[in-house]
């Protein structure tokens, strides 16, 4: 007995040590509660199901019966006609697609924002105070949040996208496994950069109603000041500038270019994501060596 | 002079300009039972969160297994082990799942996590639950699981803060043998803040008693009442004033007169000999007495002796006292 317990066994101590502990621990509360999980699939099913349906802007402009009294144009020409508008505003004729790609960057916004409130629980329950005494380095903890919250926001994505594919959404013809690949990458970035964002914002909180708050204050307009469900030229000047530094902007642009071929600037789309995300998770991992140690 | 294993120097502790813990010294030895005894809000926490790397210190430092809290605080955790105040296990997740974390936050490799997930669920008595969730458990079993968790990285140091608070007094017996074998069995030290007197006084080694951020005494149980020394008489009557200055004047062998909030306590040798003559000569001078009781020295008398006061809860930080409400709430719970 005595020779045993004072062992110096070989541990694992890199840098990443405890991240994968952390983030799992973080994702059996999500799968192995079937309440939530069922909650999260269907959340954004609802979504693509009743909103990419019900507002179908493409529905007012083609297939009615729409005309003018007093002239009979035939209805090819109103046809056309109203697809033009649409190609000129959306550019597509397919706004259920345009918006069902937008779709994918709203679920993930939804979910990367609620990346907070396990910081905020943490705190209140105590397993925070226990996750400090041991030999995890603190950007871990943060760290692990981010990776978790972007793992539920990519799954959900997921689920929108194969919907809306069941009901009706239509890739760029021509696309390939890259494209998807660049349009998760594009999520992926944006996630990653919100979910800082928000952990970052509940790093000191120690009450969940304010970090609610924060979230209702957020999450609509952070929606509609993207071009979410239209595009930014559509917009009056004085909200263009707050969609240009909207990180949705930029993730919706690079999802419909790569996957509905709607013409946008790739590069800067994923410059300004790649930053987003870099700059704001090094803040966080300072913040929380800052706030989180001693 | 045995080896010490914690050495605070100067800990001082202050939150804005309120004085937490003050300037505190002290030394724990390799391989006792050091009970840090004191009210709600005396600093214990305070002192326990410096020592375990929570929180930084305003001033002084302490060495932890020879590492510097401050300098050096990634080795201080890898080897010690905390059992908080409050419930940390994760409710969500089963005993085991929870233990298995533990193991992988102290980088142990997962082959032996496995088998020491498994001793110490057996040890706390807690195998038969290892597969449910944690929100399941009764707060005698979270405790041990609480325990069970903090030992999977077999620290050389273990704290615990207040690991009976909320339980019934069947449940506190039960703790406190489960760390009084777990010293035996690992070979730990073990520094662990109570507010239960007669836990202290049972299983501690020595104590410290701690009120206001000071450390007033320290020594083993038996050292600090010997400090007190003789017993106790405690009078209440119906004048004490007057009574205070018959009894120091009129009988002699009296070693101590004091007036406290609720009667006067006299410290005497021989107690039984010397009561009913304290007895007779106040009732010569028409002072009634109103309740009288002769006590040998125990903790509570130590304590009264040293801090000037009956232990009680106090009034501590809101904070603190919101963690002791949710603490006892999900005890019962």
């Amino acid at each position: 007995m005595q020779e045993v317990k004072r062992e110096e066994e070989k541990r694992n101590f890199s840098l990443y040590h405890g991240l994968w502990t952390l983030t799992s621990r973080e994702l059996k509360k999500w799968y192995k509660s079937p309440v939530i999980l069922l909650l999260s699939i269907i959340q954004p099913i609802f979504w693509i199901a009743l909103f990419g349906k019900a507002m179908n802007l493409g529905g007012l402009f083609t297939g009615t019966s729409l005309n003018i009294p007093g002239l009979t144009i035939p209805k090819q020409i109103i046809d056309e006609i109203g697809a033009e508008i649409l190609k000129q505003t959306f550019g597509t004729t397919d706004y259920f697609s345009f918006l069902a790609a937008g779709m994918l960057s709203f679920i993930v916004l939804f979910t990367s924002m609620q990346s907070g409130m396990s910081i905020v629980w943490d705190r209140r329950l105590g397993v925070l105070d226990r996750l400090l005494t041991t030999p995890v380095p603190r950007g871990n903890i943060l760290m692990a949040k981010i990776l978790n919250s972007v793992i539920r926001s990519l799954v959900q994505a997921s689920i929108v996208l194969a919907v809306a594919v069941l009901l009706g959404m239509s890739f760029a013809p021509g696309i390939n496994a890259l494209d998807f690949l660049g349009a998760y990458g594009a999520l992926f970035l944006m996630s990653f950069g919100l979910s800082s964002l928000f952990l970052m914002l509940a790093l000191r909180a120690t009450d969940w109603q304010s970090q609610m708050a924060i979230m209702n204050l957020l999450n609509l307009p952070l929606l509609f000041t993207s071009n979410a469900f239209y595009p930014i030229k559509e917009m009056p000047n004085w909200l263009k500038p707050v969609a240009y530094v909207n990180p949705l902007t930029y993730s919706n642009g690079a999802v419909r270019g790569l996957l509905l071929g709607i013409s946008t600037n790739l590069s800067i789309d994923f410059l300004y994501l790649g930053l987003f995300a870099v700059i704001l998770s090094v803040i966080g991992i300072l913040l929380s060596w800052r706030y989180l140690s001693m | 002079m045995r080896e010490a294993i914690i050495k605070a120097i100067n800990l001082t502790k202050m939150f804005g300009k309120f004085v937490a813990v003050d300037h505190i010294n002290f030394e724990v030895y390799d391989g006792e039972i050091f009970g840090f005894l004191g009210p709600n809000g005396a600093g214990k926490s305070t002192t326990i969160k410096m020592l375990t790397t929570v929180l930084r210190p305003t001033e002084g430092t302490a060495i932890v297994n020879g590492y510097d809290i401050i300098k050096d605080p990634a080795h201080v955790r890898q080897s010690i082990g905390v059992v908080p105040q409050e419930y940390t296990a994760d409710e969500d997740l089963t005993g085991w799942e929870n233990i298995m974390m533990m193991a992988g936050l102290y980088g142990i490799p997962k082959s032996i996590a496995d088998e020491r997930a498994k001793e110490l669920l057996d040890m706390v008595e807690l195998s038969f639950a290892a597969n449910r969730k944690v929100s399941t458990y009764s707060g005698g079993m979270r405790r041990r699981l609480e325990i069970a968790m903090s030992l999977v990285s077999r620290p050389k140091v273990l704290f615990l803060d207040e690991p009976t608070i909320g339980l019934d007094a069947q449940t506190r017996a039960a703790i406190w043998n489960y760390i009084k074998k777990l010293k035996e069995e690992y070979d730990m030290t073990i520094f662990v803040t109570t507010h239960y007197l007669e836990e202290a006084d049972m299983y501690g080694d020595r104590i410290a008693i701690i009120d206001k951020g000071k450390i007033l005494a320290i020594g083993s149980p038996k050292e600090l009442k010997e400090r007190v020394g003789g017993d106790v008489i405690s009078l209440q009557t119906t004048n004490d004033e007057e009574a205070m200055k018959i009894i120091s004047s009129v009988t002699d062998g009296i070693l101590d007169v004091k007036k406290l909030e609720d009667g006067i306590r006299i410290k005497v040798k021989g107690g039984e000999e010397k009561a009913p003559l304290i007895l007779e000569s106040l009732l010569k001078r028409g002072i009634k007495v109103t309740r009288m009781s002769i006590t040998e020295p125990t903790m509570d008398e130590v304590y009264m002796e040293i801090t000037g006061k009956r232990m009680r809860d106090e009034e501590g930080s809101k904070e603190e006292m919101f963690a002791f409400r949710r603490t006892l709430r999900r005890a019962r719970g």
